[in-house]
């Protein structure tokens, strides 16, 4: 397969049995080098599996994959020059202190002594680490052990970089710095895999997205692609006047689609809207005298997109799309 | 993408970014420094978690107490006979303990994850086990140097002198080099580090009692004697004394080595199999 952008993944067909369990079962991904694409999918989805398989950690059974142009199999020692892996997929030595972990992987990656410590001074600084650097990480906080544990993986910097579910567990200043980083990488050149539960996530940071969920890619696109695919969004508004709740229910209706009466005495939202039907609708609204508070129209939440691709909801989301409204609007 | 705000670039991201962009790749190391690097990370855990090696050094030294005092006259006739007995048997005892603790150590870095970020490293694949072997082998002198000073301590006055004791010592651990493989399967097989240390420890612990490290298989009837004779505990142990002695047993010794080379030919290979492919 040739294609004109140069493709930092490409598998087609990957496939991985644990025993009877098909736990990859045919992975097609073309991932686009110097992008953050995100792959998406509830636990037990395959994802990890696949990112095993592509980091040459595990064999595939089916199917092959080349990572920057290098076969994952016959040329495996290749492969891991140019990948680095962080998360769950591969975690720094709790019984360490900071700064040993990374002297460790410098000397491995081939520094010598002088020079590995001083490629840990320079990213204990850079990461915000500098303090802890002669405590065992196991005493670190969580986010410190994240930022430790993604400065483990650029102390040679990686061509494709797997980031395995970077932020669960994280306080929303950690999370932050956290994506602020993975950002920075791209900006260097770095391809980002980033393999999430949580939608927000790949919603704030991917390019493209692939959606996972029993062992095989069920859909794949932009974030907005995906949202548009299952249809139109929700046109939410606001009365001044509660008392004209059922009149303006009404023309909605009339002009946009169904009607949810909402908690709110003076809200109501019509779904189905497009941006033409929706300026529309409150073109109308304000036509009648129906004085408005406040309306917006927002987009499907990829919480949306994934129930209507899986037919479940996706784990580990709080609250549908409340975080992601915010950013919108 | 959505509208998302972005914190404006702060001093933290220029630094992450001048971290990112200054790398000129080193060129890659040869096999044996990596496995020397390994080798010093098993050493930083020695200094880091020192409680770890007193698990394994106070055991042996109890029952040294313990035995010496306790039944050393009883059987032996006098305590200082039986310290002279039974030391070099208690050396084989400690240090054979610490082995348990390197299959549970490779438990522990693939339960917790490390072992996944050397394996996705460019380097020499069987680095990180032969490196933490390196490691390991400190524990041993460690633990066996403990157990002979307590015993000179006591009273222990090899006929073999310092010579003695330092072939003597050597021997265990080579011998130990071989039986660690054993368990680091366990290691690579079991699913938590104290189900590698429990399984452990019930394979080692009868073995070291039903040997001639305590008692003279003589006084043993018949079906349990000729179990302890072939016991290759007891064999190690014959060996250590005969060197402490002064008086090289060749054929105990020549055994020993042949346990501990046998051992690693058939666990090395495996764990290495199963260490490339789980």
């Amino acid at each position: 397969m040739t294609t004109h952008i140069p493709l930092a993944i490409d598998a087609s067909g990957l496939g991985k049995s644990f025993g009877e369990t098909r736990a990859v079962a045919g992975v097609d991904l073309a991932v686009p080098e110097g992008a953050i694409y995100g792959v998406l999918g509830p636990n037990g989805a395959g994802k990890t599996t696949t990112i095993r398989m592509l980091a040459t950690l595990i064999p595939p059974d089916a199917g092959s994959a080349r990572v920057m142009g290098h076969d994952i199999v016959s040329e495996a020692d290749t492969v891991r020059e140019l990948v680095s892996l962080t998360g769950q997929l591969a975690s720094v030595d709790e019984e360490l202190t900071g700064r040993e972990n990374l002297v460790l992987l410098g000397r491995l990656l081939g520094y010598s002594r002088a020079g590995a410590r001083d490629r840990a001074d320079e990213l204990l600084d850079a990461f915000d680490i500098a303090d802890a650097a002669g405590r065992l990480v196991k005493h670190y906080s969580g986010g410190m052990r994240r930022r430790l544990d993604i400065a483990a993986s650029i102390v040679v910097t990686p061509r494709l970089m797997f980031l395995d579910e970077p932020t669960t567990g994280l306080d929303p200043r950690s999370r932050n710095q956290v994506w602020e980083i993975a950002r920075a990488l791209v900006a260097e050149g770095t391809t980002i895999l980033l393999c999430t539960q949580y939608l927000e996530e790949a919603d704030q940071l991917a390019d493209g997205i692939a959606v996972i969920d029993r062992g095989r890619v069920i859909a794949e696109g932009t974030p907005r692609d995906l949202k548009a695919s299952i249809g139109t969004g929700a046109l939410h508004v606001r009365l001044l006047d509660p008392g004209r709740r059922a009149e303006a229910a009404q023309m909605l209706e009339r002009t946009v689609g169904p009607v949810v009466l909402e908690q709110d005495p003076a809200a109501l939202s019509a779904t189905g809207a497009d941006a033409d039907r929706a300026a529309f609708a409150v073109a109308e609204l304000s036509r009648a005298g129906v004085p408005l508070a406040h309306f917006s129209l927002q987009q499907p939440s990829l919480d949306e997109v994934f129930l209507a691709l899986t037919g479940h909801a996706a784990q580990a989301t709080s609250a549908p799309s409340d975080t992601l409204q915010e950013n919108l609007s | 993408m959505t509208a998302t705000t972005r914190a404006p670039d702060s001093a933290d991201t220029a630094a992450v970014r001048r971290a990112i962009s200054s790398t000129p790749r080193p060129p890659r190391p040869g096999p044996l420094s990596a496995a020397l690097t390994f080798g010093w990370r098993g050493m930083l855990k020695v200094k880091h978690v020192p409680e770890q090696l007193l698990d394994v050094t106070v055991t042996p030294v109890m029952f040294l107490l313990m035995f010496t005092y306790l039944f050393g006259g009883a059987i032996a006739g006098s305590t200082s006979a039986y310290l002279d007995y039974t030391l070099p048997g208690l050396l084989v005892m400690s240090v054979l303990f610490t082995t348990v603790y390197s299959g549970v150590s490779l438990n522990t870095d693939l339960t917790k994850g490390v072992v996944d970020r050397f394996r996705s490293l460019p380097i020499w694949r069987p680095a990180p086990l032969l490196g933490s072997l390196l490691g390991d082998s400190v524990r041993y002198v460690i633990a066996g140097t403990v157990i002979i000073v307590v015993g000179v301590a006591l009273g222990f006055r090899p006929d073999g002198g310092f010579v003695g004791a330092v072939a003597a010592l050597a021997l265990v651990v080579a011998f130990s080099f071989g039986l660690s493989w054993v368990f680091s399967v366990l290691g690579m097989l079991m699913r938590s580090p104290n189900a590698v240390m429990n399984a452990g420890f019930m394979a080692i612990f009868p073995l070291t009692f039903l040997s001639n490290v305590f008692v003279d298989p003589a006084t043993l009837p018949g079906p349990l004697e000729a179990f302890v004779d072939v016991n290759p505990i007891s064999i190690l142990a014959t060996a250590s004394r005969s060197l402490m002695a002064g008086a090289p047993d060749g054929m105990a010794i020549g055994v020993s080595l042949a346990v501990a080379t046998a051992l690693a030919a058939v666990f090395l290979p495996l764990t290495t199999r199963l260490y490339r492919s789980r």
